[in-house]
């Protein structure tokens, strides 16, 4: 109880006195988790959307491991991805291990199943509404993709802040890729672990509620800026 | 590809600010970043070489296979018989002691198997198994971890079969300490994260100071013939630097709370 009282305190200390080392750890988490966003929504939004306009042989196979994969553990990305960017790797050339960049072809890959599995989910459902009037439309394939996407774009960005919230809370594929490096790669969820295993809890936990502070705040950010959950029918 | 390129150089430019000093990836285990030493060292070495150390903070184990794939520059460790191996393997040039520290037994204050009194690290272990008291193992193959095993041995207990009360953890030297903690059982450490641990409850220091629990560390530079990319002059240029007099001055009088953790002991 006492530690969570102490977290509790350093947190508002940590936030009031703006301290130098944890804003840049803030930033990078935000550089890192907001680009593997982008980029996982780029691969997965379309994705979700062909799946759910196409009928082919294995589309269900397809399917099921896109759902399975959901479960991926980020540990077996993790390592999966420094295998590939180790200097004995096949991309070593590349000298991409413990750079930002490897967190987040690490992110990319843990939540681009996600996102097209729900964007999946949810043009399917739009699909079965809007199938008669863009078959009369004689719409095209690429046209029917982006008119479901944009009018599924509230559900749609559902799919990217439940790939935000996995991607910002993930440690065991970023740890082992990044290499939780001072002032190069360390991130807000590999701090909260270094802290644990040095036994500071309060100074973890009080870490911790900064990250929730931030998550909150980013999904408050975008709810205002798609001017969601303002009336009944949006 | 290409955006992940472009954000490697924004976040790079971001990252290095204006100056640009040389940087060279050094992995360390978790017991050297736990003791605090290298936040004096490494602010001084960024003065003296103008060379920006990243390390990359992990088990023995893993900073080996770290160094064999290429992946950093250089290793700074504590396990003999495998550092040997490493260098016979030809992964790295040589082996250079820098310094060492100790490890030490660590139990809960009532000491049911009464270790504090033992006249030797191996008796200790040897009254352990006798009381069947709880004992948490980092079990990972780590620098420490390999130290138990060998004092195990050398008290005739085979570990592997006794009962529940041999716990190996399988967690970096941190996690081990919070799992002891909560456990209230037995655990080996080396003295730096113990001193520097935050969450001892109801654990203490019980044996130390039988010399075959001393622990050298040492410095090996990841040999450039294997890997052409690595950076072997700064990693010469810090292998100098951590034999200096320099060094020797700020590893020798670095305490935490008035005790001194390690001694150096490099040869010039």
């Amino acid at each position: 109880m006492d530690e969570i009282l102490h977290g509790t305190y350093e947190a508002a200390r940590l936030i009031v006195t703006l301290d130098r080392d944890l804003l840049e750890i803030i930033v990078l988490s935000l550089k890192v988790t907001l680009t593997a966003v982008a980029i996982a929504s780029l691969i997965g939004l379309p994705m979700g959307a062909w799946l759910a306009v196409n009928r082919f042989r294995f589309r269900r196979i397809v399917i099921a491991v896109l759902n399975a994969l959901m479960g991926l553990p980020p540990v077996v990305v993790g390592l999966f991805v420094y295998m590939m960017l180790s200097r004995s790797g096949p991309f070593g050339a590349m000298g991409l291990l413990f750079t930002p960049s490897a967190m987040i072809i690490a992110q990319v890959l843990i939540i681009t199943p996600l996102i097209a599995s729900i964007s999946h989910q949810t043009i399917r459902d739009l699909w079965a509404q809007y199938h008669d009037l863009l078959i009369s439309l004689n719409a095209t394939r690429g046209q029917r993709i982006m008119s479901l996407l944009w009018d599924g774009r509230r559900a749609l960005l559902t799919a990217m802040l439940a790939g935000f919230g996995r991607a910002v809370g993930e440690v065991g594929a970023i740890m082992i890729v990044g290499g939780n490096i001072e002032h190069a790669t360390r991130v807000l969820t590999t701090a909260i672990a270094l802290e644990t295993g040095r036994g500071n809890f309060a100074f973890a936990m009080g870490l911790g509620m900064v990250l929730i502070a931030i998550a909150v705040l980013v999904n408050l950010a975008i709810h205002g800026l798609g001017r969601t959950e303002r009336s009944s029918v949006w | 590809m290409m955006l992940i390129r472009a954000w490697a150089v924004v976040s790079l430019l971001a990252l290095a600010g204006v100056a640009h000093a040389d940087e060279m990836r050094l992995a360390v285990t978790t017991s050297f970043d736990n003791s605090g030493l290298a936040a004096v060292l490494l602010p001084r070495i960024k003065a003296d070489l103008d060379l920006d150390i990243q390390m990359i903070v992990v088990g023995t184990g893993q900073a080996l296979r770290l160094g064999e794939a290429g992946d950093v520059d250089a290793i700074l460790v504590h396990s003999r018989a495998a550092e040997d191996a490493f260098v016979a393997a030809g992964h790295a040039t040589h082996r250079r002691e820098i310094m060492y520290n100790d490890f030490v037994l660590i139990g809960p204050g009532h000491d049911p198997a009464g270790i504090a009194r033992a006249g030797s690290a191996a008796q200790a272990f040897g009254l352990l198994a006798q009381a069947r008291a709880p004992f948490v193992s980092r079990g990972d193959d780590s620098g420490t971890h390999n130290k138990e095993l060998a004092l195990w041995q050398k008290a005739g207990v085979d570990p592997g079969a006794q009962g529940a009360w041999y716990r190996a953890a399988g967690a970096s030297m941190g996690a081990t300490l919070n799992t002891a903690s909560g456990m209230n059982a037995y655990v080996m450490a080396d003295r730096a994260s113990w001193l520097n641990f935050g969450n001892k409850g109801d654990l203490r220091l019980l044996f130390s100071g039988d010399p075959v629990l001393f622990n050298q560390y040492a410095y090996l530079p990841v040999n450039p013939a294997r890997h052409t990319h690595v950076k072997a002059a700064l990693a010469a240029k810090l292998e100098g630097w951590l034999v200096s007099d320099m060094a020797a001055g700020l590893i020798n009088a670095y305490k935490v709370n008035g005790e001194q953790l390690f001694t150096f002991n490099a040869r010039p």
